[in-house]
C-alpha cells in the first residue's frame, strides 16, 4: 500500500464513499496506475482547475466513454514503450449500469488489460439523487419520489455483477468501502490479472441516502452484514461468495438508519427480503455448483 | 495491403514513389500508412469502411506498425482516439455521417483537450430520410466543435491530406485536431491513379509524433479537467487562437510538402480562373471539378467564369475568400447542405466573409447534391448564367426557391 496520498484537496461532501473507494485503490495500485474517471462525483470534486487532487496520472473521460478512452490510454501508453502499468477506471453506478455499459461491455469484450472499479452509491448522486439502473428497489430518489401515494423506485437493482461475469471477464468482484481491507486485496488481485478485471464496490452517499456522514462505514458494512450486498468474486468464470451474511435480521435497522427508504411499508420490506434471499440462494447455488 | 492494389502500382523515379490505381479511401489509407499512427481505432459504416479495412490489413501485414482497436461505436472510436492521445500517441479513426453525429460529444473533447488527432469523414447524408450517399450536412453540422475541417476534391489530395494532417495538427502552437472530408462514393469509391511517397520521405516530412504535455509517469499529469467560470474563457481563446494558427502551419506544411514531393497546394483556397473572373462559384470538395469544367465552358461562351474551391472550412479562410473575390461582379456558392430554417452555411460563412472585408458583392446560393443527386457541369453552368442575370438568393438545384 501506497504511504502517500493519491487522492486529496478535493471537494467531496463528508462521508463520502466515493472518494474512499478512489483514494485506497490508488493507494494499493500505487504511482504507475492512471485513473480515468467520467463525468460524475469523483471528477466534479477532484479536478476543479487549478485545484487538481491527483497524484497519479489521471483524466475525466465523457460520461459514456470510461472503458474506451481507457483502451485508448493503455494503448497509446504501450505505443510509448511503456510496460508495468495500469489503466483504472473510477465510474459512478450511472456510469457504469446506464451510459457507461456499452463502452465497459466492449472494453471486456476485447480483453484490454485494465481494472474498471464502480464505485455504486445507488444513484446520479452529483446531480441531485437520481434514480439510476443501479437504485435499488424502494428507494426515494428525486425521479422515484416518495410522496402523494408513490413510494420510491419500483424497479430492481441491476445485476452487473452477473452482467459482467457473462462477458467471460478473468476477475469480477464486489466490495465494499466498510470492508476496507477485503476492497484493497481485491484490487491487488485485479492488478495482477492481465485483460479485464471489474470491481463493484459499494461506496454510501450520506447526502443521497439521507444518513449521517459518520454513518459510512456502518452502513457499507451492515449491507453486507444483513446480506443485501454479497460479497462475491467470480475467478475465470466460477462464483466463489464471501462469509456468509453475519445477520440477516439486521436488514430492517439498516434500511430505517437511512432517510431515503422511510416511507417503505411492511409489504415493501418484505419484498426487500424475499428478494435478497431469493438473490443469495441464487449464487449459493452457482457457487456451490462450481465447487464440485 | 491487398493484391490487386499491389499488383496495379507500378514503381517509378528512382523507386521511390510507387503509382497506384486507388480509391479514395484507399488512398487515404496509403496516406494514414505514411502518416505511422500508433492507435488506429474505428468502428465501420458506410462509405468509410474501406479506410478501416485497408488499415486492418496494413496492421495484420505489419505494414503499420499500429494497434488496430476495434471500437463498439463511434463514441468510442473517438474516445479511445483521445486517451491514446493523452497518453502521447498518434492516433487515426474514421467514420460518417451518422457515427460522426453520434461521437459529436467527443468531438469538443478531443478540441478543447487540444488532441492532435486526426480523422477521415465520409461525407453521407444524415437520416431521415435513411440515405447511405454523399453529401456534406454531416461534417458541415459540426463546424463550431473545435476541428480543422479539409476537404479533399480527389484521391491524391485524400493521400497527401493524410500527411499534412498530422504535421499541422500536431505542431505545438495549433494542437488541434484534424478532419479530413471526402465525398462519399463520387470520392471515397472512385479510383483514380496517385503517387504514393515511400515511407523514408514521408518520415522526412512528418517527425514522430512526441508531445511535451502527455501523460508522464516522472511528471504525472491532471487532464481533461473542469474550469469555471473565472479561467474557462482562458481556455476557450487559447482554443481558438490554435485552430486559426492551422492557416499558417498549413502554409508551412504546404511548402515543406511540395519541396519533399513536388506537388503544390494552395492554402485554405483554391483560385481557378479568379483572377479576371467577373462571376466566382465558391465550392468545396469534389464537386469542384464539374464547376471548373463549367467555368471553362461559360469562358468559350464569353463569360469570364472562375471557381473559388474552399480547401478548409476551419479555420475558415474569410481573407483568402474577399481577396479571390474582390474584382467579382457576383459569386455564387454551391453546398451540399443546409442550415434548415436558414440558407447554405457555407454560404453564411461567406457573406460573412465578405461582408466583413467591405465587399459588397451581390450573393446567391445554391444547393445541391442532397442523399448523393449528381451535380453535373449543366447545372454549375446554369449557375454561372443565373449569376450574370443578376439572380440572388437561396436556391434547391432542381426544386425551387427558398
Amino acid at each position: 500500500m501506497d504511504g502517500g496520498e493519491p487522492f486529496m484537496g478535493h471537494r467531496a461532501c463528508a462521508g463520502c464513499g466515493g472518494a474512499l473507494a478512489v483514494r485506497i485503490a490508488l493507494k494499493a495500485l500505487g504511482r504507475r496506475a492512471v485513473a480515468v474517471l467520467p463525468a460524475g462525483c469523483m471528477s466534479a470534486v477532484g479536478f476543479n482547475f487549478p485545484q487538481l487532487c491527483f497524484s497519479n496520472n489521471a483524466i475525466i473521460s465523457t460520461f459514456a466513454g470510461t472503458a474506451s478512452m481507457m483502451t485508448g490510454i493503455a494503448a497509446g501508453l504501450r505505443a510509448r514503450g511503456e510496460r508495468d502499468f495500469k489503466v483504472v477506471g473510477f465510474a459512478g453506478d450511472g456510469g457504469t449500469a446506464d451510459i457507461g455499459i456499452q463502452a465497459l461491455s466492449g472494453a471486456i469484450d476485447r480483453g484490454d488489460d485494465m481494472i474498471y472499479i464502480c464505485y455504486d452509491n445507488e444513484g446520479y448522486m452529483n446531480t441531485g439523487t437520481q434514480r439510476s439502473s443501479l437504485t435499488p428497489y424502494g428507494a426515494r430518489t428525486t425521479t422515484t419520489p416518495a410522496a402523494g401515494g408513490a413510494r420510491g423506485n419500483r424497479l430492481e437493482k441491476k445485476n452487473m455483477l452477473e452482467i459482467v461475469a457473462a462477458h467471460g471477464i478473468p476477475y469480477a468482484a464486489t466490495a465494499s468501502v466498510g470492508y476496507l481491507r477485503d476492497y484493497a486485496r481485491k484490487v491487488e488481485k485485479a492488478a495482477a490479472i492481465e485483460g479485464p478485471s471489474y470491481i463493484q464496490v459499494l461506496a454510501p452517499c450520506p447526502t443521497g441516502w439521507g444518513a449521517d456522514p459518520s454513518e459510512t462505514i456502518d452502513l457499507a458494512r451492515e449491507a453486507v452484514d444483513c446480506g443485501l450486498w454479497p460479497l462475491a468474486e467470480f475467478e475465470g468464470g466460477r462464483l466463489s461468495l464471501g462469509a456468509e451474511p453475519r445477520d440477516p435480521s439486521l436488514l430492517r435497522a439498516h434500511l430505517a438508519r437511512q432517510a431515503r427508504f422511510a416511507h417503505l411499508t411492511d409489504g415493501d420490506l418484505r419484498r426487500i427480503e424475499e428478494g435478497r434471499d431469493r438473490r443469495l440462494d441464487r449464487m449459493r447455488g452457482r457457487a456451490a455448483k462450481e465447487e464440485c | 495491403m491487398r493484391e490487386g492494389l499491389r499488383a496495379r502500382g507500378h514503381i517509378h523515379g528512382g523507386g521511390e514513389v510507387t503509382r497506384a490505381f486507388v480509391s479514395g479511401n484507399e488512398a487515404l489509407a496509403l496516406g494514414v500508412r505514411l502518416a505511422a499512427p500508433k492507435v488506429v481505432c474505428a468502428y465501420p459504416i458506410t462509405p468509410q469502411t474501406t479506410v478501416v479495412e485497408r488499415l486492418s490489413e496494413m496492421v495484420a501485414d505489419g505494414s503499420l506498425n499500429a494497434e488496430f482497436i476495434y471500437a463498439e461505436s463511434e463514441h468510442s472510436a473517438m474516445s479511445c482516439a483521445i486517451g491514446a492521445s493523452a497518453a502521447g500517441a498518434r492516433a487515426f479513426t474514421a467514420t460518417s455521417s451518422q457515427g460522426l453525429l453520434y461521437m459529436a460529444e467527443c468531438l469538443p473533447y478531443a478540441a478543447g483537450g487540444r488532441f492532435p488527432i486526426v480523422m477521415m469523414n465520409a461525407n453521407r447524408s444524415v437520416a431521415l430520410p435513411w440515405n447511405i450517399y454523399g453529401d456534406q450536412r454531416d461534417s458541415i453540422s459540426q463546424l463550431d466543435c473545435g476541428w480543422i475541417q479539409a476537404y479533399a476534391q480527389d484521391a491524391q489530395e485524400a493521400l497527401d491530406l493524410a500527411l499534412m494532417s498530422y504535421r499541422i495538427a500536431e505542431r505545438p502552437d495549433v494542437s488541434t485536431p484534424f478532419m479530413i472530408n471526402l465525398d462519399g462514393f463520387s470520392l471515397t469509391h472512385a479510383c483514380e491513379a496517385v503517387d504514393v511517397p515511400s515511407p523514408e520521405q514521408a518520415r522526412g516530412f512528418l517527425p514522430p509524433y512526441e508531445p511535451e504535455d502527455a501523460m508522464d509517469f516522472g511528471r504525472p499529469r491532471n487532464m481533461g479537467f473542469s474550469a469555471g467560470p473565472e479561467h474557462n474563457a482562458f481556455f476557450k481563446y487559447r482554443e481558438h487562437l490554435g485552430i486559426l494558427r492551422a492557416r499558417d502551419a498549413a502554409a508551412e506544411a504546404e511548402e515543406e510538402f511540395g519541396r519533399a514531393f513536388g506537388r503544390r497546394y494552395t492554402g485554405l483556397v483554391e483560385e481557378y480562373m479568379c483572377g479576371d473572373a467577373d462571376f466566382v462559384l465558391i465550392t468545396l470538395g469534389s464537386v469542384a471539378g464539374a464547376c471548373r469544367d463549367a467555368a471553362d465552358r461559360m469562358r468559350g461562351e464569353g463569360v469570364r467564369a472562375g471557381v473559388l474551391r474552399i480547401r478548409y472550412m476551419r479555420p475558415f479562410p474569410s481573407a483568402e475568400i474577399a481577396e479571390a473575390v474582390s474584382g467579382a461582379e457576383a459569386v455564387a456558392v454551391l453546398e451540399k447542405d443546409v442550415s434548415f430554417g436558414g440558407t447554405g452555411t457555407v454560404f453564411a460563412n461567406v457573406n460573412s466573409a465578405l461582408y466583413s472585408a467591405g465587399a459588397r458583392i451581390p450573393s446567391s446560393n445554391y444547393i445541391g447534391g442532397l442523399g448523393g443527386a449528381p451535380v453535373s457541369e449543366g447545372d454549375a453552368c446554369e449557375i454561372f448564367r443565373r449569376m450574370a442575370s443578376g439572380a440572388t438568393g437561396v436556391r434547391f438545384i432542381g426544386m425551387g426557391g427558398a
